[in-house]
Formats: structure tokens, C-alpha cells, sequence
């Protein structure tokens, strides 16, 4: 147990794990795509969470981790719900088609 | 190096490798399973990080629960695909290249502050297990554990009123 991960490594990880969802969401035009590039960018700031509470021996970081699963959670849900109501009415989830309220 | 710090690195791979197959396979569930197994090396994390608790509620919410939902979103609308990966846009792309050069620099940059050696070492018996988990989940953070729960509750009641066949059509 004596041996640990410098933390170091553990924010690069996490930085290039949080650098491909965002551009998974950049470049991909499916709405579905898109939403799993903004889980990987939930999980690698978890990282970082969960290896700086270990880095610091407080149970703080272990506990933002477990709200941020709450939230992606409830983010899941609700975003899918939204693609299923623009899938019924637009027979898409290409992101460029839905263009309406741009200016 | 130490077993746990090869592990961390062996696992490091196989999650860089199934976050590139997510962002780029163009098959929507062919995305999602290497999400799932993204996720479990995610959880591998949190197991090397003395973090036994955030595992398991990793796999079993995670892996479990929203790759479900999403398997069975994809299942219900097209799973054909996108004709073509990538964006046609140009701003997309460079804005992209652009947000990811500029934080593997600070990251890389940070690097080397960060390498100092950690202050526990030795963490304590019940470090991320779920007896301590639980007590700060209902002393310290007892308010911030209420409103989560009253933002899943209506998560799921929005999402069912989405979901439903609505008098908007």
C-alpha cells in the first residue's frame, strides 16, 4: 500500500483523457457521439478528483467525484431524453441540422 | 517502478485507446461498447487510487446504468451512423486543435510542479471505503447529498416528459 502514483502523471492522464472528449464533441456531428465525449470529460475530471483526495489524504476529492456521477447521471437521462424528442420529430441527431435558433 | 505505478500506466493505455475508438469509430455502437470498457478502466483508477467505494459505484452506474440507457437509445433510434466522421466546419476542427494544444501545455507545464512527493503516503485503513464515504455523506455533506437527490428526481420526471408522446406534434 506503501507505493503511490505521483500525482503528476495522474493530472496528464487525465488531461489527455479530458482533451479527446472535448474534441469528440467538437468534431463528431451525432448528438449521441457528442454525449459520450462529455462523459469522458466527467470521468476525467474524476480522475483528477480522486487522485488529488488520495494525493492529500482527504476523503474531500473522493466525495466531488461521487456528486459529479450523481449529476452525470441525471444529465444522461435528461439529454437523452432530449435527443429522443428531436430524433421524433426531425428523423436526425445530426447536430449540424438542428440550426434553428441560430443566428 | 512500483506494481501499482505499472498498472496505472498499462491501464493509462487502454483507456487513451478506447477514449480515441469513442471519438472516432464511426459506428455509434461500436462508440458506445468501448465507452463501457473506457469506463472500467476508469474504475481501475479509481481502484489504484485507494478509492474501493467510487469503483464499484463506477461499474454499477456507470458502466451499468447510463451505457444502458445510452445502448438503448442507440438501439432505438438509427444505428447506421454518420455518413462521414469528421465535421465539415473549419471553425470546429481549429477551435478543437486549438483548446487542445492549450491545455496539454498547462498540463505539461504543471507537470513537473506536481511531482513532488505526495503528503500520505500511508493512507489511513478505511480511506474510500464505504463506511467513511457514508459518514461524510451524511455529516459534512448531508445538504449537497439532499439536493442531488432532489436534482435525480426531477431528472427523471423531465425525462419522462420528454420521452412521452407529446401535444406538441
Amino acid at each position: 500500500m506503501a507505493d503511490a502514483v505521483p500525482f503528476g502523471s495522474i493530472v496528464l492522464v487525465s488531461a489527455v483523457l479530458f482533451v479527446m472528449g472535448i474534441l469528440g464533441v467538437m468534431i463528431r456531428r451525432s448528438a449521441l457521439v457528442i454525449f459520450m465525449s462529455i462523459e469522458l470529460m466527467l470521468n476525467a475530471a474524476n480522475l483528477v478528483f480522486v487522485g488529488a483526495a488520495r494525493s492529500t489524504g482527504s476523503m474531500d476529492g473522493q466525495m466531488f467525484a461521487f456528486f459529479v456521477m450523481a449529476v452525470a447521471a441525471a444529465e444522461a437521462a435528461v439529454g437523452l431524453a432530449i435527443i429522443i424528442a428531436i430524433f421524433r420529430r426531425r428523423r436526425s441527431t445530426d447536430v449540424d441540422l438542428m440550426s434553428a435558433l441560430k443566428w | 517502478m512500483t506494481p501499482r505505478e505499472l498498472m496505472f500506466y498499462a491501464d493509462a493505455i487502454v483507456a487513451v485507446m478506447t477514449a480515441a475508438v469513442v471519438v472516432l469509430n464511426r459506428n455509434p455502437v461500436v462508440c458506445a461498447l468501448s465507452l463501457v470498457l473506457h469506463l472500467c478502466s476508469v474504475a481501475v483508477f479509481f481502484l489504484l487510487l485507494d478509492a474501493s467505494f467510487l469503483f464499484a459505484v463506477q461499474i454499477i452506474l456507470y458502466a451499468g446504468a447510463i451505457m444502458v440507457l445510452f445502448l438503448f437509445v442507440i438501439m432505438l433510434l438509427d444505428p447506421a451512423g454518420e455518413g462521414v466522421v469528421g465535421r465539415t466546419g473549419r471553425i470546429q476542427v481549429s477551435v478543437a486543435i486549438a483548446s487542445a494544444a492549450v491545455l496539454l501545455l498547462g498540463a505539461a507545464k504543471l507537470v513537473p510542479a506536481l511531482a513532488a512527493p505526495d503528503q500520505a503516503a500511508q493512507p489511513a485503513a478505511e480511506f474510500g471505503q464505504v463506511m467513511s464515504v457514508g459518514r461524510l455523506l451524511f455529516t459534512s455533506y448531508l445538504f449537497p447529498f439532499e439536493l442531488a437527490s432532489i436534482l435525480l428526481l426531477v431528472a427523471m420526471i423531465g425525462a419522462m416528459h420528454m420521452g412521452k408522446k407529446g401535444e406538441s406534434e
